[in-house]
């Protein structure tokens, strides 16, 4: 593998960004409504100023329906994504991922808790499904480090604790539930975007975005992280710091898509993996990388899911979890 | 360049470093040899900040080593130790590279310059590592990881060097060059390096200074000749030696006496 340079990061993430902007543009074309291609690509192009001769139903579907859909798949598959590849650099462990460690549960229970008791205010949701995040990362990194530091099979111990208990938690609230919610309840708790918000589009998309940033204006402390804590101390990072500024910001990624999305698993398994194999372990291409990988991958994974039994839906996070978990015992195998 | 003064650290309840002196001095190697569990390698990283100390001031440069940031010690003090197990697939030059972050302007998304590849190329080189510069470091030998984990620690061109087991993985004449390393460094560039070793009789040869460590304290200090002695020994170590003059050089020569 060629050492990263500047000038290949930014021709990967351009190739990556265009990908991307085609992925939005031809799945929203796709869909259980067919609609007239040319049409919708004028009416896209002009960014919704114009319909191109689309009826106002199309439109709508276009526009009200498809589209936040897909920007919304793409804010959580860009933040589960960038959060995995952070987790994976700072503990040194190629398996960690947001929802194996219970890191979703956490961010659900907040959710949950938002649901139940302060439903009417929708700002409780992102800001319950970060603490929960937070604290969920916390007690699983405390309970990794043994005596003779975090060993991975540890560290997933440490997230199997964390996902059992919070699920218990879960199934606790949902019995303060009515009956009628609960079946959409379940169908969230597995990652979906179909009844999800558009008040929290902004939020998810700007969190996303900056979540990505921040972790990327730290990838070199991260390189240095990824080879162990002492190394890094050795060479000048400020662990502790970096460390606080990774938890605080994965934290963030993951309680914004739980919040919008429930628990789409293996995302940040799947997609870091696959940016490191293809461009290298430095984080200074990775993350980046990752983030943009990320929600292309979801996109394609909930244009699948919404369109293989149509005009029945199936949530997007099994159709990741079919991908992912067969990965996971892959990497499982060789680590 | 390098001080410690009263060291003291605890873990708990147990006592790893009592009441400790030590200063390093440019062009000197200072060897640290003691029994397991003596608080060497304990010691190695209080010098360089990462372990808290009960009592007792470091002082790098005249300075108290805490009044200075993260990356201002990095680049006056480089540390190769047993090192971590990888779990990342990274090339040499990209390990050895990681030395250079400490002088990044931007350490954040900064990228290496034309320099950082300079001092890494050179350190490569000189640590014979140029045919495995795009290996990945867990496609490596033992051996030639040390040596990776010397070149990065070289990279940092750091005055002060803390080395803890050097040699541990190393075979003859690789250990010889790693210390000739070292020692040239020392010689030339007027820098000072502190070596936590096992074997005696290449602290001998390459030491100006041994200390010797029993139970976190400093029993004994002073040149090879002055410390290497079978009673010393004997007082560290509870073994019987054989302490002759070395047929070439001269210095002190230790062999174990072990009666059936």
């Amino acid at each position: 593998m060629n050492r990263v340079t500047l000038r290949k990061t930014l021709i990967s993430c351009a190739l990556l960004g265009a990908v991307l902007l085609l992925a939005i543009v031809s799945m929203s074309l796709l869909g259980s409504e067919r609609l007239p291609a040319r049409a919708s690509l004028c009416a896209l192009a002009s960014l919704g100023s114009s319909a191109c001769g689309l009826t106002q139903d199309q439109f709508d579907i276009l526009f009200q329906i498809r589209l936040p859909r897909i920007l919304l798949a793409a804010a959580v598959g860009g933040s589960l994504a960038t959060a995995g590849a952070g987790y994976q650099a700072l503990l040194r462990n190629p398996l960690a991922e947001p929802y194996l460690l219970g890191i979703s549960n956490g961010a659900a229970v907040g959710t949950m808790i938002s649901l139940v008791f302060f439903g009417a205010i929708e700002w409780t949701r992102p800001l319950l499904a970060f603490s929960g995040a937070f604290a969920a990362t916390f007690a699983v990194y405390r309970l990794a480090r043994g005596r003779a530091g975090a060993t991975p099979e540890r560290l997933i111990l440490a997230g199997v604790i964390v996902t059992t208990f919070l699920s218990s938690v879960i199934v606790f609230v949902t019995t303060l539930m009515d009956a009628t919610r609960i079946r959409s309840f379940t169908f969230w708790l597995l990652g979906d975007l179909s009844g999800s918000s558009k008040a929290l589009l902004p939020v998810a998309i700007t969190i996303t975005i900056l979540g990505a940033l921040a972790l990327t204006l730290h990838a070199r402390s991260l390189n240095l992280l990824m080879l162990g804590e002492r190394d890094a101390f050795d060479l000048g990072v400020e662990v502790g710091r970096v460390r606080m500024v990774v938890f605080l910001v994965a934290s963030l990624l993951v309680g914004s898509s739980v919040a919008a999305s429930g628990s789409v698993g293996y995302v940040g398994l799947v997609v870091p993996h696959l940016a490191r194999l293809s461009l290298g372990s430095d984080n200074r291409i990775s993350i980046p990388a990752a983030a943009l990988g990320g929600a292309l991958f979801v996109i394609v994974a909930d244009t699948v899911a919404r369109t293989i039994i149509a005009p029945r839906e199936l949530p997007v996070g099994a159709i990741t979890a079919l991908i992912g978990a067969p990965l996971f015992i892959y990497l499982l195998k060789r680590v | 360049m390098l001080e410690a003064r009263d060291l003291t650290i605890r873990y708990d309840d147990r006592t790893a470093v009592a009441d400790l002196t030590l200063s390093l001095k440019a062009g000197e190697i200072t060897a640290i040899i003691g029994p397991n569990g003596a608080g060497k390698s304990t010691l190695l990283r209080a010098l360089n900040g990462q372990i808290p100390r009960v009592s007792g001031v470091i002082m790098l440069d005249g300075q108290p080593l805490e009044r200075l940031n993260r990356r201002s010690i990095s680049r006056q003090i480089a540390v190769v130790a047993q090192e971590a197990e990888l779990r990342f697939p990274v090339t040499v030059l990209e390990f050895v590279l990681g030395g250079r972050f400490a002088w990044a302007t931007n350490s954040g998304w900064g990228w290496e310059t034309e320099r950082d590849l300079e001092v890494a190329n050179a350190v490569i080189d000189e640590t014979e590592l140029s045919d495995l510069n795009a290996r990945l470091m867990n496609e490596l030998s033992g051996g030639e990881r040390q040596r990776a984990l010397m070149a990065r620690a070289l990279a940092t061109e750091a005055p002060i060097l803390l080395l803890d087991e050097p040699t541990a993985n190393l075979d003859l004449s690789h250990q010889a060059t790693l210390l000739t390393l070292v020692r040239k460094r020392c010689d030339q560039h007027r820098s000072a390096a502190l070596v936590v070793t096992h074997d005696i009789n290449l602290a001998a040869q390459f030491a100006n200074n041994i200390t010797l460590m029993k139970q976190g304290r400093a029993v004994h200090s002073g040149t090879p000749q002055e410390v290497l002695t079978p009673e010393i020994l004997q007082e560290i170590f509870e073994l019987r030696v054989l302490v002759d003059a070395h047929p070439i050089t001269g210095g002190p020569r230790v062999t174990p006496i072990i009666s059936a």
